[in-house]
This record gives structure tokens, C-alpha cells and sequence, in this order.
């Protein structure tokens, strides 16, 4: 599959050996990524592996305290933030909300609203929509600023599975009518989009990366999940071998420690093909969907 | 200084009350939006120590024989930028802060003004407001300054309530929600400046407060919730001066109260409500 990322235009945001630290404790280090027109790119990570914060660097929320982030000039962003609560006080119809960082003319903003399927809601306030409607309504609000970039914390958190089928559809559409880069954070450390070039997996810095393609079209992903879901989520199975203490140095399964952790120190990935990560992998061609690879060391939990 | 006087002492409807009108309203069409931003933005508290903070400024112009409203003004907008600069280290909570530099500025300006012996000044008007003695200068100051904070607003009106939703999203798609939050803070330090001879500095939160509160109901976006919130502090501030004048009570209370009764009257009727949930499915 031929997509958009691989025309070779220039990229929109580029992160070079990206870090941020508060505290004394550094939240992501050595990050590198970057997003194309019309690519996809998705972080996982466990809880508190730095996929916001990265992507806040991304967008330039973040200032980086090491590396740079590189950002085509006059890029515009549509930014889908992973909490956002808005105060009773303060009354917002969708309406408002959708001309809330910048104006827009009625038609683009309905195009947007229909898109997103909420146009019915315009007239309702945001603090009265469910989790699902209030995801849906920021997104139109994202899209409706035709950006260059989308970013999207967690867009399908708190969305039952077939809202978020749905949602991932939306996303997937809006990737191809406007042909904009799209940052995606996933909520589910194994589950992705189907539809993304290139899933970036974070654990306090850029454990692995690769394409989840071939994963969704295997036969033990379609029984699991059903093939509607195979055609929109793929399973991107790896796990992780170290973890990172909090002064930076990196605990290995064997108990050892060491200042950096390095490419060999093992990410492995059960991917059932190979395909180039640029270091050494070990493939080991098991892919039972996502339930069955332990995770070491037990620090790690996964929701 | 005079004391709080009440009108009954004083001739009916004489120039100085059509002065306390038109001051008391110039302040309420002020305080209105900046009122929305603080609720909205649950900054109440911080509103007070603001407010406490003035009596540090009314004792360092005593001290140094400087003009009264820009000493205030200093020491708010230097309260208010150090309660930015001490949040972003996050070694305390916002509140804790809060509570320490409120009390602590309240409790330095009523020392200072202990120390110097050679002034008498009335506290209870610093207090509690004296809007019964405004000159027709203030009233100038009060206008001038009004209208100045309320061109800032609508100037600052999209990143502050961009930002006030959510400073990440902001400042993603390029509002400079931190600028925004600083000019609000200075222009937060200004109205403080200006109310403090009108309803003093116990009281000025609560005319920030309550017409916004009272507004809520009926406002179907922020926009005329501002608006609303103007309106219903003025006539707070009317109802309020004449109730003083009727009842012959201190002038600067009865305003809170007359505004605290607005917002009793607009939880009365659930209309506001359900209308906006009908739109719903």
C-alpha cells in the first residue's frame, strides 16, 4: 500500500534527539520523529512514557531542553488535547466552541460539524454532550480550521468500540479529503490505527518504530476483532525489556543498569514479517493478537 | 478622610450622589467581563488577594507621599506577577500561595499604616469603600481607566477564552495564552486600582463575583454573559445607592448586597436552563 508519507514532501514537524525534563527527571529523551503530509504517525507508550509530552513538543506547547523541533513556518496546527474540561460557568454551545481560537464563515463550519456527524448538536452546550459527542465536536473543531496538522491526544478515550471505529473512520477521511499530517496518540498500548505509516512506541524515549499494516490483515487479528474492526485497527505487539529510572540511567531485565539504553538492548516485536527498523530486532512470528506477551520487568503496567 | 456617610445625614440627592452613580456604574460596566474571566477561570481567590494586596499600596503611598491608585496599581501587578512566577515552579499549591500572600500583604499594609504615627487615616474607608466622597477627578480616573480595561478585553477577548478552555489548545494553535494571562493579570491590578475607593477592598471581589454569577443563567455565550454581567452590576450599584439612601445604610455593603439579591433572583426561575437543554437530544 502506496501512502501519501512516501511522496517525499518535506515534513511538517520534525523532532531531532528530542528531550524534556522537570524536575531534575527527564519525562522523554532522545526523541525522534517526524510527520509528512498525509502521514500518519502513531505513539504508544505505557502511562507516563511521554506520548503528550512529545507530541506538546511537537507543537510547540513544549519547549525542548535538548535537541531541536523543526516546524515549516506558518505551519497551522488543529490541536485535539487529551483532557479538557470545560467550567459550568462559562456557557459554550458546539457552535462557539467551533470559532474558538480563530473565525470561521457558516458553511465551513457546518462542513466540518456534518463531517463529524454533530451538526444536529450545534446548538448544544459542550458541558451537556457525552464523552463521545465532546470528542466528536473537538475534532470538528480541529478539522474545521483545515490545518496542516492534526493533533490528537487520545481522541478515542472514553468511546465505546464501535464509536471508536467510527472515530478512527473520521480520522482516516480527514487524512484523505484534506491530505494533512496527522499526530494520533493511541490509548491502547498494542491497538492502532490501521490507516498509520508509522507507529512510534515511547517508553521515556523512542523504543521502536514500524508499520502496522501487515499485522491487521492477519488471520488471528480478523478472528479476534471481526474483519469491520481488522479493516480499521491493527495490533502493533512488542514489549518492553528495561525500564527508565528516574535519573535518567536504564534498568535491564538482567538487573543491570546503564546510562543510555541502546538499540540491541531488545524491543522485540512480534511482528510476522520483516521490515527495516534500522537496528537489530528479534522477530519472533507470533502474533496472537494482544493479550498474551508478558511485559517485563513487572514495573510496567498496562490499563 | 471622611467616614462612611450615610445619606440621610447629608442633602437629598444632592450632586454627590449623581457622582456615586455615575462612578459605581462606570466601575460595574468594568468589572463585568473581567468578573466572567475570574469565575470562569476559578480565580476567585485570587481576586481577594489581589484586593488584600491594596492596603499594602495605600500604606507605601502614605510612606512615600505618592499618588494613591498608582501606588496600588504597583503593588497589585507586582502581586499578581509574582504569584505567576511562584505557580510555575509549582512548589506550592496555587491555593497555599494564595492564602499566604493575601494575608500576609493585608497584615504587612496594616502594620506599616500602624507604624506612622504621624498619619490618621480611616481604615473602614479603605475597608469597606467610600463611594459617597468621589470627586469629580476619581470619577475621570474611573471612566478613563473603564474604558481602557474594556478596550484591553475585547482586544485580549479570543486568547483569554481560548485559554481559559484549554491553555495547551491555546497555545497549539498559536494565542499566546501566556501573554494573555499576564495582560489579564495587570489589567486585573488596574480595576483593583480604581474600585478600592468605592467599594473598598473587602468588598471588590464580590463586584466582580456576583454579577457574573448572576449573569450565568440567562447567557447563552460568554459574549453577552459579559455583557449581562455589566449590566446587572449597574444596577447593583443603583438599586443598591438608593437602598443606602431609603434605609440609611453604608453605601459600599448595600451595593453587594443589592447584587448578592440579583444573583438570589436569577437562581429563582429555572427557565435559562431548561431552554438551552431542549436544544439537546
Amino acid at each position: 500500500m502506496l501512502s501519501p508519507a512516501n511522496t517525499g514532501a518535506k515534513p511538517l514537524v520534525s523532532l531531532n534527539n528530542v528531550g524534556i525534563r522537570r524536575n531534575g527527571r527527564w519525562l522523554v529523551r532522545g526523541v525522534d520523529f517526524s510527520v509528512s503530509p498525509g502521514e500518519i504517525v502513531t505513539l504508544i507508550g505505557p502511562n507516563g512514557s511521554g506520548k503528550s509530552t512529545s507530541a506538546k513538543a511537537a507543537i510547540g506547547v513544549l519547549k525542548p531542553d535538548e535537541g531541536t523541533v523543526e516546524r515549516l513556518s506558518g505551519l497551522k496546527v488543529g490541536y485535539v488535547p487529551q483532557k479538557l474540561a470545560v467550567d459550568w460557568t462559562l456557557p459554550l454551545t458546539v457552535r462557539r466552541l467551533m470559532t474558538l481560537t480563530g473565525p470561521l464563515a457558516d458553511k465551513e463550519m457546518m462542513a466540518a460539524l456534518e463531517s463529524a456527524g454533530m451538526a444536529h448538536m450545534r446548538d448544544a452546550e459542550v458541558q451537556h454532550l457525552s464523552g463521545g459527542e465532546f470528542q466528536r465536536a473537538l475534532m470538528a473543531r480541529a478539522i474545521a480550521r483545515k490545518p496542516d496538522l492534526l493533533v490528537l491526544d487520545e481522541p478515542v478515550q472514553g468511546v465505546d468500540f464501535s464509536g471508536e471505529i467510527a472515530l478512527y473512520d473520521l480520522i482516516k477521511q480527514i487524512r484523505n479529503t484534506t491530505g494533512c499530517g496527522i499526530l494520533l496518540i493511541s490509548h491502547d498500548l498494542h491497538v492502532v490505527m490501521a490507516e498509520t505509516d508509522t507507529v512510534i512506541c515511547l517508553n521515556g524515549h523512542v523504543c521502536c518504530r514500524g508499520t502496522p499494516q501487515t499485522v491487521s490483515q492477519s488471520p488471528e487479528y480478523v478472528r479476534l476483532f471481526g474483519s469491520r474492526a481488522a479493516q480499521t485497527l491493527a495490533v502493533y505487539s512488542h514489549h518492553h525489556d528495561h525500564t527508565h529510572l528516574p535519573d535518567g540511567r536504564v534498568q535491564h531485565a538482567d538487573g543491570s543498569v546503564t546510562d543510555h539504553c541502546h538499540s540491541e538492548d531488545g524491543h522485540h516485536h512480534n511482528h510476522d514479517h520483516s521490515h527495516d527498523h534500522g537496528h537489530d530486532h528479534k522477530h519472533e512470528h507470533e502474533h496472537n493478537g494482544h493479550n498474551d506477551h508478558d511485559h517485563h520487568p513487572a514495573g510496567e503496567r498496562h490499563a | 478622610m471622611i467616614m462612611i456617610i450615610t445619606l440621610r445625614e447629608s442633602a437629598m440627592l444632592d450632586d454627590f450622589f449623581v457622582r456615586a452613580i455615575l462612578a459605581g456604574v462606570g466601575l460595574a460596566l468594568t468589572t463585568g467581563p473581567l468578573g466572567c474571566f475570574i469565575i470562569w477561570r476559578r480565580m476567585a481567590y485570587f481576586g481577594d488577594t489581589i484586593a488584600h494586596s491594596a492596603l499594602l499600596g495605600v500604606a507605601l503611598s502614605l510612606l512615600f507621599r505618592f499618588n494613591l491608585t498608582l501606588a496600588v496599581f504597583g503593588v497589585a501587578a507586582t502581586v499578581s506577577i509574582l504569584l505567576l512566577l511562584l505557580q510555575k515552579r509549582q512548589a506550592l499549591s496555587a491555593d497555599a500561595l494564595l492564602g499566604i500572600l493575601s494575608h500576609a500583604t493585608l497584615a504587612i499594609g496594616l502594620v506599616m499604616v500602624a507604624f506612622m504615627s504621624w498619619v490618621r487615616i480611616d481604615l473602614i474607608a479603605f475597608l469597606f469603600g467610600d463611594i459617597l466622597a468621589v470627586s469629580k477627578s476619581d470619577i475621570a480616573v474611573i471612566w478613563g481607566g473603564g474604558i481602557f480595561v474594556v478596550a484591553a478585553i475585547v482586544w485580549l477577548w479570543r486568547p483569554l477564552l481560548a485559554s481559559t478552555v484549554n491553555p495547551e489548545l491555546a497555545e497549539a494553535e498559536g494565542l499566546q495564552p501566556e501573554r494573555a494571562r499576564l495582560f489579564f493579570m495587570l489589567l486585573m491590578a488596574v480595576v483593583i486600582a480604581i474600585a478600592m475607593k468605592i467599594v473598598g477592598i473587602m468588598l471588590i471581589t464580590s463586584l466582580l463575583i456576583i454579577p457574573a454569577a448572576a449573569a450565568r443563567r440567562f447567557s447563552p455565550t460568554p459574549e453577552i454573559m459579559a455583557v449581562l454581567a455589566s449590566l446587572i452590576g449597574a444596577v447593583a450599584v443603583v438599586g443598591g445607592l438608593f437602598g443606602s439612601l431609603t434605609y440609611d445604610t453604608p453605601s459600599g455593603p448595600s451595593i453587594v448586597v443589592a447584587a448578592l439579591i440579583l444573583f438570589i433572583f436569577s437562581l429563582l426561575p429555572r427557565l435559562g436552563r431548561r431552554q438551552a437543554q431542549g436544544q439537546g437530544t
